[in-house]
Parts: structure tokens; sequence; C-alpha cells
């Protein structure tokens, strides 16, 4: 048996969320960088310069990447000979909170979705844990923007839909988003289990490295194909079109009832924000 | 690289084009959703506002905090969740936002309410071009409250222009 203490896991909680706001991911640079050249001259190739430049000074000068420093959704994966003597969850919140109050990012939280009165503390994130075999815990922070989030969409589809119901779904909604999601966008979807699980497989693809591939033959085709569908699309960088609409797309997958296609699109803006560490 | 003073003369607006990637010079106020339902009520309720909203230049933003006395991360956020309370605004100057909007938004610009559209995600890139940042009116809406900034050579790209054009796909 392990046993983690509180003050490592706020501790690290809070420097993933730290790094995430700042610190855009290199594989995502390296992806606006073959964009930019890709580009043809004009006002697009200048919004993708404007991206890089911006991600340049938020690094250098520690200015929050966003405005929208989002609500933070954490993954967990806890081994099974790890314990705990206290709640997890506990660590996460005060690992946010502190954060977002000594940074001064934006409270960007609500109390309740109808009365609306900000809760100050940029909490309560949205906590995913999934039990694992071995003795470490792995957490990975996103920070999450509600400009890509509110255009995302699910769908209860049929098994008669299949593969092409599927995709018209997918072009369909990427449409719809357009450069509402801050492209160049990263669609993440997430296909089987229910009706809640296709969701949560859906912001779980957000977080895979930039450039993978799903192991499943079925899924990793999907990738392929769909990434190149909607980079025809031309709603380009902010939607003022160009070759550039989307940097990934990432499916994953999980089995589900004989009567049931569940299918969810999670839409990530440009500045895909996320770090993870093991413990 | 063409300089444009707030608020834009009407000079300016009949030679603006969308698609022009223009720098402004002036007096912004941020308002998002929650000032907006506010404001609104508050003038349908006949009450002093706190701001003068003829020939005002509104930009939709939410910014982080300021952070040793300059404004923090500073954004556009999303337009068309105001596209509802435009029309209670035919008096304004302009809009800064980003994404496309309802079609009755491209006719307000044919009539002068341009709407022009600031890059999504550059927050820190756009607030070295803040000079200053002040608390105007609901304090406690907190990233939502109204504030009176002052921008220089902010850039924006010119979206829906005085003759019906737009630079989004689809439109």
């Amino acid at each position: 048996m392990r046993f983690i203490d509180y003050q490592t896991i706020k501790e690290i909680t809070k420097q993933l969320t730290i790094a995430a706001i700042y610190d855009l991911d290199d594989a995502v640079v390296q992806k606006l960088e073959e964009a930019r050249k890709n580009e043809q001259e004009g006002i697009s190739k200048i919004v993708i310069s404007e991206i890089l430049e911006n991600a340049d000074i938020a690094r250098s000068k520690r200015i929050p990447i966003c405005q929208d420093t989002g609500i933070v959704v954490v993954f967990l994966e806890i081994g099974n000979h790890v314990h705990f003597d206290f709640l997890i969850d506990d660590a996460l919140n005060e690992g946010v909170k502190e954060a977002y109050e000594e940074e001064l990012f934006r409270m960007s939280v609500v109390g309740h979705p109808l009365n609306r009165k900000n809760t100050f503390t940029n909490t309560p994130c949205i906590i995913h844990t999934k039990n694992v075999s071995g003795d470490q815990v792995k957490i990975t922070v996103c920070p999450k923007g509600a400009g890509s989030e509110n255009l995302s969409q699910l769908k209860m589809m049929i098994p008669s839909d299949g593969e092409q119901g599927i995709v018209n779904f997918i072009l369909a909604a990427v449409k719809n988003a357009g450069g509402k999601v801050c492209p160049p966008m990263i669609v993440g979807i997430g296909i089987g289990g229910n009706f809640e699980l296709s969701s949560a497989l859906a912001k779980e693809a957000l977080i895979r490295p930039l450039n993978d591939e799903s192991p499943d033959p079925i899924a990793a085709r999907l990738e392929k194909s769909l990434l190149e569908e909607i980079n025809k699309l031309n709603i380009g960088p902010m939607g003022i079109g160009g070759k550039t609409t989307c940097l990934a797309v990432k499916v994953n997958v999980y089995p589900c009832h004989i009567a049931s296609l569940p299918v969810a699109i999670n839409f990530q803006c440009h500045a895909s924000r996320h770090k993870e560490v093991i413990i | 690289m063409m300089r444009i003073q707030l608020p834009i003369c009407v000079e300016d607006k009949q030679k603006l084009r969308s698609f022009d990637y223009i720098y402004l010079t002036g007096k912004l106020y941020t308002m998002r959703d929650a000032a907006h339902k506010r404001l609104l009520q508050m003038k349908k309720d006949g009450l002093p506002l706190p701001i003068d909203l003829n020939d005002a230049c509104i930009y939709y933003t939410g910014p982080t905090p300021e952070k040793n006395g300059h404004a923090g991360s500073i954004g556009p956020t999303t337009a068309y969740r105001m596209d509802a309370f435009m029309g209670e605004l035919p008096m304004i100057n302009c809009t800064i936002g980003k994404g496309p909007r309802a079609p009755f938004v491209r006719d307000m610009a044919k009539k002068g309410v341009l709407y022009l559209d600031a890059i999504g995600g550059i927050g820190a890139k756009l607030s070295l071009q803040v000079r200053s940042i002040r608390l105007i009116a609901f304090e406690d809406l907190g990233p939502e409250a109204i504030y009176e900034l002052q921008v220089e050579d902010f850039p924006v790209i010119v979206a829906y222009d005085v003759i019906g054009n737009t630079i989004f796909q689809g439109e």
C-alpha cells in the first residue's frame, strides 16, 4: 500500500493548472507552425501568426494564453495500491482555487446554472476518476473554455445509421460550430457507451497526445478521413476561410447496447490546454 | 497598417471593408452576457445608466484581473451570445467580439453599427495594447463587470461592413 498526502495532490494540481494556462503545449505550437506554412498569404495566415505570437507572449510574460481560463476538468487514474486518508476531490479543488487566486486567473464558474452567482474560487472542478492497477496516480488538468464547449453535441443514433451516419452528424456539427469555436480546432469524438459515457469519451479523446492515432483500426480510419473532410470545409482559422480548420480528430470508442449508437462531439479551441503528471 | 480612432467616424465607416486588418485607438467599454442583461433591464426601468450608450464602442470580453497595474488577458468572447440584446442597441458605434452572428447584426452594420472581429484566443497579446482599465459598474459580476478601456493600436478584422460583406465562410 502506498500513501499519498493531501499536500502533494493539492500542490501538483495547482502547478499543473498554472502551467496549462500559461504554457501552450509544444505539439500544438508545432501543428500551428505547419499550418502557417501551409496557408496562403492573407488574413488567414496572419491569424495563425498572431496565435503563435500570443503563445510566446503568454509563456514569457506569464499572461494567460486566453482570458477564458475555463472551468477545470480533471482526469484521475488511481492505482489500486494507493491510499488517501482524505477526499481527493477536496485536494483537487483546493489546488485549483489556490492557482486561480494566486495567479489572478479569471473566475469563470457560477455556483448555480440559473442564479448565475460567481463562486469566485473557480471551483468546483469537474472530476473523472478511473481505477487502474498499480501504485501510481495520474492527474491530468484541463482548463476548458466555454466558446468551444458550447457548440459540442450529443446524438443518440441507432445501429442502422452506421459509419456514414456518424460522419454526416460530425460534419454537420462542425459546420454549425464554424468560426464560433476558435478554429483551428481539435475535435474529440466519443462513440459507444451510453448517453453520459459517450460525452466523457469525447472529452477524454481531447487529452490524447496530439500526434497519436487510435489503437482501434476503425477509430483510426475515422480520425484520418474526418480530419481530411473537415479541412475541406474551408472554415479556416477563426472561421474566415482557409486550409486550416482542424489540427486533429480524436475518436474514442467503447462497447454499447445492441440497440444503441451514442455519438458525442466535443470541440476544443486552438488554446488546447492540458498538463499531466504521474505521481 | 490602417490606424482608426474610436469611436469610428462616418467617413471611416464608409471606407472600411470586410477583411481589413485595422488598429484601433481610443475608448472601449467591456460588456458581455450578464452586463447586457442588467444594463438593458435598467434602461427598461428608466434608471440612469452607468455608461452613455450613444456612440459607445462595446467590446465583448471578460478579462482576467489586472496584475501589477496592467490589464490581464483580454481576448474576445463569442459574439452571437449577445445577438439577443442588439435590437435594443441601435445607437452604439460598433461591437467587437469573435465569430459569426445573426443576419440582422449584418443589417445593423449596413446602418453603421460595424461588427469587428478580434482574434479569439490571443488575450495575452491583446493585453499589451490596453493602456488603462477602469471598473465602471457591476463589480459583483466579477469578470462580467463593465470596464472602461483605453486601447492603442488594438488589432481587429472588419467582419461586417456597411455594404453587407462578411468575413465568415458560409454566410
